[in-house]
């Protein structure tokens, strides 16, 4: 197997006395869709906030293609973090601006296409995701799956070579969730990016995902594809997989 | 007891000092920022629309009746001694040097860096600001060096318009509607006011501009970090409490500084 794109190696962290990450080791590989599945609280969202440098981590250590992320010079920093793009689970959308422009904020800020290129580029994420006909409104005039997909809009705008989807359907209507989910396998596909989806959705997210990691008490208790998830004998695996608390 | 004392103490100095070294390296980079590319004109002049002009109604309000209180307690009192003639140059001089700057500086944080505090605060903790960094757009710049420039075209401004406005209130209360001499009291404006005045006055408003912004997006932006542990919603109305009470016992603070400086 080839050599993981991202790789965390023991990485600890705590919050005062809630150790979220007690030693965690994961592989990422690049052009793969992977998706962390675990309960509520257990540390997922976090885990994604490592790899975008939100937050860092107490002990161990995040390498990314084999160097240490908190070794990188500025440069190298920024050249990483240019290739990621975020979807935050509360969306993060700017209330204060209007969809358009939430959308083409990451193009106009750090972009040096034209005007038009990025309203193209914008207008184009928009029909891609149904969300024609909004530009004008505010987020808050939107319902709650309308917003999340302006937030994958703008997660996807900038052709991003790391995606990191924190719980992406949360609030969709079934339907809604299914074209979510088809829409990040396509465009996976399609660009070829390398994604990591903390999700909820199970089983749906095993049809989008090429590996499984499932995280309980700070740990990764599992990892491997969707067939190995659901043959597991793992207790803990099994009884997340079922909805069933371990007695 | 007296250990817990000591203690309680010794956490505010920590604190204190803390607040004071991050509020000053926020200012240094927010100032460092405005002259960085990509240059921010848009912004700025969106940012002087809402702190600056959507002020005016307010700073000509408050500029017309504390013109009118002046010119009406400076014709009582001048009359006792028989020098209504003053009027002028009290009303004029007070404005300039003193009242314009400060009620001008207080009237904009009430109005606009309550708002700047409250949206920096909202777009901290709906994770706006965190965006913000996961797009590799630096929030400081973003957010905070586009408004210190904006204050500091704005500030002077509007302390300018308080005083002219406030000079024609202190007219019509104290010329107009009694019997003082209606010449008198332009001529005395006129004679009395130096450039030194109209400077003091600038250099306060320059500063007030600067320590407004700087708490306003300060408490806004570390929203998340208030020492009372408050979250939300409640976070936000704190750091909006904070922002406009440590701004105006600031500008009082620092109008003493200025003026024993200037004086």
């Amino acid at each position: 197997m080839a050599d993981p794109f991202i790789q965390f190696v023991d990485v600890k962290k705590s919050f005062d006395a809630n150790h979220v990450m007690q030693g965690i080791n994961l592989y990422i590989y690049k052009g793969e869709i992977t998706a962390v599945i675990g309960k509520s609280g257990c540390g997922k969202s976090v885990l994604l906030k490592h790899i975008i440098g939100l937050m860092n981590q107490d002990s161990g250590e995040i390498l990314i293609s084999g160097k240490d992320l908190s070794s990188l010079n500025k440069k190298e920093k920024k050249a990483f973090k240019n290739k990621l793009s975020y979807m935050f689970q509360s969306n993060a959308l700017f209330d204060s601006l209007n969809i358009f422009d939430n959308i083409a904020l990451p193009l106009v800020e750090k972009s040096s296409l034209s005007k038009e290129k990025i309203k193209e580029k914008v207008k184009l994420r928009m029909a891609q995701l149904e969300i024609k006909g909004t530009e004008e409104n505010f987020p808050s005039e939107l319902s709650g799956g309308m917003q999340k997909r302006v937030a994958l809009a703008r997660a996807l705008v900038t052709d991003p070579d790391i995606v990191l989807f924190d719980e992406p359907t949360t609030g969709l209507d079934p339907v809604r969730k299914k074209s979510v989910h088809l829409m990040i396998k396509e465009y996976q596909k399609k660009f070829g990016f390398t994604a990591v989806v903390v999700s909820h959705e199970i089983p749906e997210v095993f049809d989008i995902a090429q590996r499984i990691a499932m995280l309980e008490s700070g740990k990764i208790v599992f990892e491997g594809d969707k067939d190995a998830i659901l043959n597991s004998d793992n207790v803990i695996v099994k009884s997340f997989i079922m909805g069933k608390e371990i007695i | 007891m007296v250990r817990e004392f000591l203690e309680s103490i010794g956490y505010l100095s920590i604190h204190f000092i803390e607040s004071v070294g991050r509020t000053i390296i926020f200012l240094v980079y927010g100032i460092i920022n405005i002259f960085l590319p990509p240059f921010q004109f848009n912004k700025i002049l969106e940012h002087i629309w809402f702190i600056g002009a959507k002020s005016m109604l307010v700073i000509i309000l408050t500029g017309l009746f504390t013109g009118m209180v002046l010119g009406l307690q400076g014709y009582y009192t001048l009359t006792k001694f028989g020098s209504e003639g003053a009027l002028g140059s009290v009303v004029a001089l007070s404005l300039i040097r003193e009242l314009g700057p400060v009620l001008a500086a207080f009237m904009i944080t009430a109005r606009a860096g309550s708002a700047i505090a409250a949206e920096i605060g909202v777009m901290r903790i709906s994770e706006q600001v965190d965006a913000l960094e996961t797009m590799d757009i630096n929030p400081i710049k973003y957010l905070f060096s586009p408004r210190i420039v904006a204050a500091l075209i704005s500030f002077p401004l509007l302390t300018a318009l308080f005083d002219v406005i406030g000079i024609f209130g202190g007219y019509l209360s104290g010329a107009l509607m009694t019997n003082a001499n209606k010449g008198i009291y332009a001529q005395k404006v006129v004679h009395s006011v130096l450039m030194e005045d109209v400077t003091a006055g600038f250099v306060k408003s320059f500063v007030f501009a600067m320590i407004v912004t700087t708490i306003c997006c300060f408490q806004g932006y570390y929203t998340h970090l208030n020492t009372k542990g408050e979250h939300g919603a409640r976070g936000v109305s704190l750091s909006t409490t904070n922002a406009v009470v440590t701004s105006c016992v600031l500008i009082l603070v620092f109008d003493y500084i200025i003026t024993y400086i200037l004086m």
